[in-house]
């Protein structure tokens, strides 16, 4: 069953859509009463969606296991942060910067899956990871002898978008409502992560997303289907290392500064984990994965640190250590004991399911 | 000095260590077909455990050599125990479960080791105490220390006794059969699980005695070190095929050979001035500082991935391998 279909026989779920697109019309407001801070861990945990998203193009749809995938999203973020920023006095807009950093990052994506993706999915793995680091090393070094990427010291003052005039770093006021730098780009986000959604909906039921899917069951019978492996499989890692681009442009964009730091390989694993606790496959799952998993250090940050203060008079955990150990914990038992993930597409559920094959 | 002999001195001892790691991972691939991710950790929490008893009894009446093999000692049976953990909590449990699924296990203990490790240890690099005196001696132009004598000795001769063991013993037959067909195995009255654990045993066993190598000779222990040391043995085990012992011993002694030299010359290969010609600008800049290097020896982590892909791309079998790419 395709989750269109489902949608065509119960009209009653347009109150539901509606009800669920108020809420998140409203959302940024209600958060910036609270403090603009969980507006900006909102917009990031969007940001993961998406990565979430793009990554579950690979790992979910089509099996393939990835493990450097935030190195795609290291080449978005630089491709925007180099072209705009006073780094190389580049300020070009961001219509012509993100489409030539998903490019970017897709020919990265393919440049990596070629050699690879004919041997077996676990050399994937290592292979993506080792693609991972070795792009980090080429961040923090390639400020020698020509200044490229400003090594350690990363990228600063990179530009907002902008439209003409409007800036999404300016607040507004607008009927009343002022419209701050975040809660533009949180409406920026999610109207990305919408059309992302429907591409990604769309995909699954295409005959691509067929195919992904075939060749995740029995490669081999899929290419007895008349699929022809090699290309289909380089197309996911294409299309979700351009999706890994295009997230990093924004995440470049929003931040103002980015540094090889924020994409290393716990990062990729941080995703991994996304896809993995929502469930490999489904698009609604692995949205769920994301959210709850970008929201779980904010609330340890306001959970565990009081109650150790509480009981012990200092910190003994940091929040950040007992994260680590609840995203390796999740892995492990996910996988022991509910390996479809928290809400499983039906397929993946069936296939996770079969242990004596 | 001889910079080429000295590089060579310098990569095998790396090598051996990387040698020592390759075989945790081409043992259990060779039986179970899976990649051990975490096994990197093992290394770590070998050098961790060795340092702590090593620190604590430093400075005590007994002799150094006798606190070093107590460090030994007591690194090696830690080791074996979270290899046999790990083996039984999370991949036993799923041996007949999706490829990816283990594989996803692997990487959430490798995060729980290396995070408990920070809890125990610190977060920050420990010096490993050196307490063994370390003569330093020329050949050739070349210097050789102690302790790089002691670590090429000492796996050569863990290597001799895996091999005898492998090959001369009742476990190394049990061993050979279950790697060929478990299937099969167990029907000849081979306890399969035994032989399994026993596996991660001994993998962990040499885990551990590398951990300590490398933490005696970067003379400092830390909880991250496991994740890099323990891809690049991965890469030294793809490059002599995997599960092969003997493509191990080879692929770990060459990459760290690879490794050393590379690094060792990519500054001097990448000089811009050799070609200084080309540009007046760039003839002005070399004759200012005499070099103008584009890839430095901070790439040194580079060369072990880029052996890894250009085997898969050109040999995946590696160089005394079985063929490998066959589909699961």
């Amino acid at each position: 069953m395709s989750e269109s279909s489902w949608f065509r026989t119960k009209p009653g779920i347009f109150t539901g859509i509606a009800i669920i697109a108020a809420v998140l019309l409203i959302l940024p407001f209600m958060l910036a009463s609270v403090g603009t801070a969980w507006v900006r861990i909102t917009n990031l945990a969007i940001l993961f969606a998406l990565l979430s998203l793009g990554l579950n193009i690979v790992v979910g749809f089509a099996g393939l296991l990835d493990l450097g995938y935030i190195a795609f999203y290291g080449v978005g973020a630089y491709t925007y942060a180099l072209l705009a920023s006073p780094h190389f006095n580049l300020h070009l807009p961001f219509w012509v910067i993100l489409p030539i950093g998903a490019l970017l990052a897709c020919i990265f994506g393919v440049m990596l899956g070629a050699p690879t993706l004919k041997l077996r999915g676990d050399y994937l793995a290592i292979v993506t990871l080792g693609f991972g680091e070795i792009v980090r090393i080429f961040l923090n070094n390639l400020s020698q002898p020509f200044n490229i990427t400003n090594g350690p010291q990363g990228v600063s003052r990179i530009d907002p978008f902008t439209v003409g005039s409007f800036s999404f770093s300016k607040p507004e006021t607008l009927a009343g409502l002022v419209f701050s730098g975040p809660i533009k780009y949180y409406y920026l986000l999610l109207l990305v992560l919408l059309v992302v959604i429907v591409v990604n909906v769309r995909l699954q039921d295409s005959r691509i997303g067929r195919a992904w899917v075939a060749i995740r069951e029995d490669e081999i019978a899929a290419q007895a289907m008349g699929i022809n492996t090699r290309n289909v499989k380089l197309l996911a890692f294409a299309m979700g290392a351009s999706f890994g681009g295009i997230a990093g442009g924004m995440f470049s964009a929003i931040q103002g500064f980015i540094s090889p730091e924020s994409f290393v390989l716990v990062e990729s694993i941080m995703v991994l984990a996304m896809v993995v606790l929502g469930g490999m496959g489904n698009i609604w799952g692995v949205i769920l994965g994301a959210i709850l998993l970008s929201f779980v250090p904010e609330i340890l940050r306001y959970t565990v640190e009081p109650f150790q203060k509480a009981v012990f008079g200092k910190m003994l955990v940091e929040p950040e250590v007992i994260r680590m150990l609840l995203f390796g914990l999740a892995l492990v038992l996910m996988m022991l004991y509910r390996p479809a993930g928290l809400w499983p597409s039906r397929t993946r559920r069936r296939e996770l399911a079969s242990r004596d094959k | 000095m001889d910079i080429f002999l000295q590089q060579i001195i310098n990569g095998l001892t790396l090598g051996s260590v990387y040698a020592i790691v390759a075989l945790g991972y081409t043992m259990v691939y060779g039986i179970v077909q899976l990649i051990n991710f975490a096994h990197g950790e093992v290394v770590m929490i070998g050098a961790m455990v060795a340092l702590w008893v090593i620190s604590s009894l430093a400075g005590g009446a007994m002799p150094p050599v006798v606190i070093v093999l107590a460090g030994i000692l007591c690194a090696i049976p830690v080791c074996m125990a979270v290899g046999y953990t790990m083996e039984r909590v999370a991949y036993r449990p799923l041996r007949s479960a999706p490829r990816l699924a283990p594989l996803i296990t692997a990487i959430g203990i490798s995060i729980i080791l290396q995070h408990v490790a920070m809890l125990v240890w610190s977060r920050n690099p420990l010096p490993f105490p050196q307490i063994l005196a370390n003569p330093i001696f020329e050949i050739a132009g070349a210097t050789i220390s102690a302790v790089q004598i002691a670590i090429i000795v000492l796996s050569l001769l863990m290597m001799g006794g895996l091999t005898l063991l492998v090959y001369r013993t009742k476990l190394g037959v049990a061993m050979r059969a279950t790697s060929e067909n478990p299937q099969v195995a167990g029907l000849m009255g081979i306890d399969i699980n035994r032989v399994i654990s026993m596996t991660f045993i001994i993998g962990a066993g040499l885990g551990a005695m590398a951990g300590v190598m490398v933490g005696t000779y970067y003379g400092q222990a830390h909880y991250t070190m496991g994740a890099l040391l323990g891809l690049k043995a991965f890469c030294a085990a793809v490059l002599g095929g995997i599960g092969n012992l003997a493509g191990a011993m080879l692929g770990g002694m060459l990459l760290g050979v690879v490794e050393a030299l590379g690094t060792g010359y990519i500054g001097e290969i990448t000089d811009l001035c050799h070609v200084s010609g080309i540009s007046t600008a760039l003839a002005e800049r070399c004759a200012e500082d005499g070099h103008m290097v584009v890839f430095g020896s901070n790439y040194q982590d580079v060369f072990a991935f880029i052996v890894l892909i250009l085997v898969l791309v050109f040999r995946p079998s590696g160089l005394l391998g079985e063929r490998v790419s066959d589909r699961a």
